[in-house]
């Protein structure tokens, strides 16, 4: 089986209102992709990510695996820059290692 | 925009501090699914209201707790607890005993279930519910997770449950801080399950040490009054 990897520009991100992100990136992951946004989501944006797919979560669909650097803070901590995260269905993506600058995941067929 | 958010957590923040101080914190006990927080939860209440009251049912299966539960009038005062418990006190003319003899904190705890990002009925299968159940669980499941989502527009302040025998570094942990420290909320860790021989505490400490973490057993009451002290200085 093969899976589909959507690399997605920070440009293309900003350019979308924080539901139309949020819609954009669970549609990839619902169809099987794997979602990778450059510059990332905020917190607020991946919790929201969250509440919105269990609202979509049924037998078929357990669910979202999430994955992203942390925040870089800015100057005084008031401007926090947002890196890359990664979005995948949790059927077939599994996290193994995670550190400040590395995600290690495994993507697997089902 | 997204440090024009960043701003109005860190004003309302202080304007909470100076204008609009509430007298009964509203604390959430948040976490990833079994990191102790029912069981957390429950000790807070023996502790200090009722050593027969539980909140909830904490069991190895997740989501055990799918509903947050909110339970008012708690009042953390570990200077009548040093009172009733002087074995615990052992120098209590020092000065850090005499600060702590002080703490007083009147609260609201509100146990939310499990924040998680996949809720699969099959996992609950494994632990011996039949299929149906499992499916049941996982629906109810799946709505609690969005009522403790929901429940961080109400809350003062966080204990940040985290079992110290796993990787604290999930995107979960990471989350729930991002958005305490984007809503200026107060956030404590509890890393919890001292008691068991493969804790390791420090990696938490390591991985946040923006926030005070707090090594502890929920379960067996290990070092609780490090946690009640920092929730009294926090949350007040």
């Amino acid at each position: 089986m093969e899976i589909k990897m959507d690399l997605i520009s920070e440009d293309k991100i900003n350019s979308m209102g924080s539901m139309e992100k949020l819609r954009f990136v669970l549609d990839g992951v619902k169809s099987g992709n794997i979602v990778v946004l450059e510059g990332g989501l905020t917190s607020e944006e991946q919790m929201k990510l969250i509440e919105l797919t269990m609202t979509e979560v049924t037998e078929d669909f357990p669910g979202i695996e999430m994955s992203g650097y942390p925040t870089k803070r800015g100057f005084l901590n008031l401007r926090r820059k947002t890196r890359l995260t990664v979005v995948g269905p949790a059927k077939i993506m599994h996290t193994i290692k995670k550190e400040r600058d590395l995600i290690s995941a495994m993507i697997s067929a089902i | 925009m997204k440090s024009g958010k960043r701003r109005k957590g860190i004003l309302s923040q202080i304007l909470r501090v100076l204008f609009f101080r509430k007298k009964t914190a509203k604390v959430g006990i948040y976490g990833p699914p079994n990191a102790g927080k029912t069981t957390l939860t429950n000790r807070i209440i023996h502790t200090f209201v009722d050593e027969n009251e539980d909140i909830g049912e904490a069991t190895e299966i997740p989501h055990e707790t799918r509903r947050a539960v909110r339970r008012g009038g708690i009042i953390i005062d570990l200077k009548a607890r040093s009172l009733l418990t002087p074995g615990q006190n052992p120098n209590p003319n020092s000065k850090s005993e005499s600060k702590r003899g002080k703490a007083k904190l009147k609260l609201d705890v509100v146990d939310t279930p499990g924040l998680a990002t996949k809720i699969d009925f099959h996992d609950f299968m494994a632990f011996g519910l039949e299929e149906e159940e499992a499916k049941r669980r996982a629906k109810e499941a799946t709505e609690g997770v969005i009522e403790a989502i929901k429940w961080l527009d109400d809350i003062d302040g966080v204990v940040l449950v985290m079992d110290c025998t796993e990787d604290p570094y999930t995107q979960t942990n990471i989350i729930i801080i991002g958005n305490m420290e984007a809503r200026g909320i107060p956030c404590i860790i509890a890393a919890n399950k001292v008691d068991l021989s493969d804790a390791a505490p420090q990696r938490i400490i390591n991985a946040f040490p923006q926030h005070p973490v707090i090594p502890i057993s929920a379960l067996k009451g290990e070092n609780m009054e490090g946690l009640y002290e920092e929730m009294a200085r926090r949350f007040k």
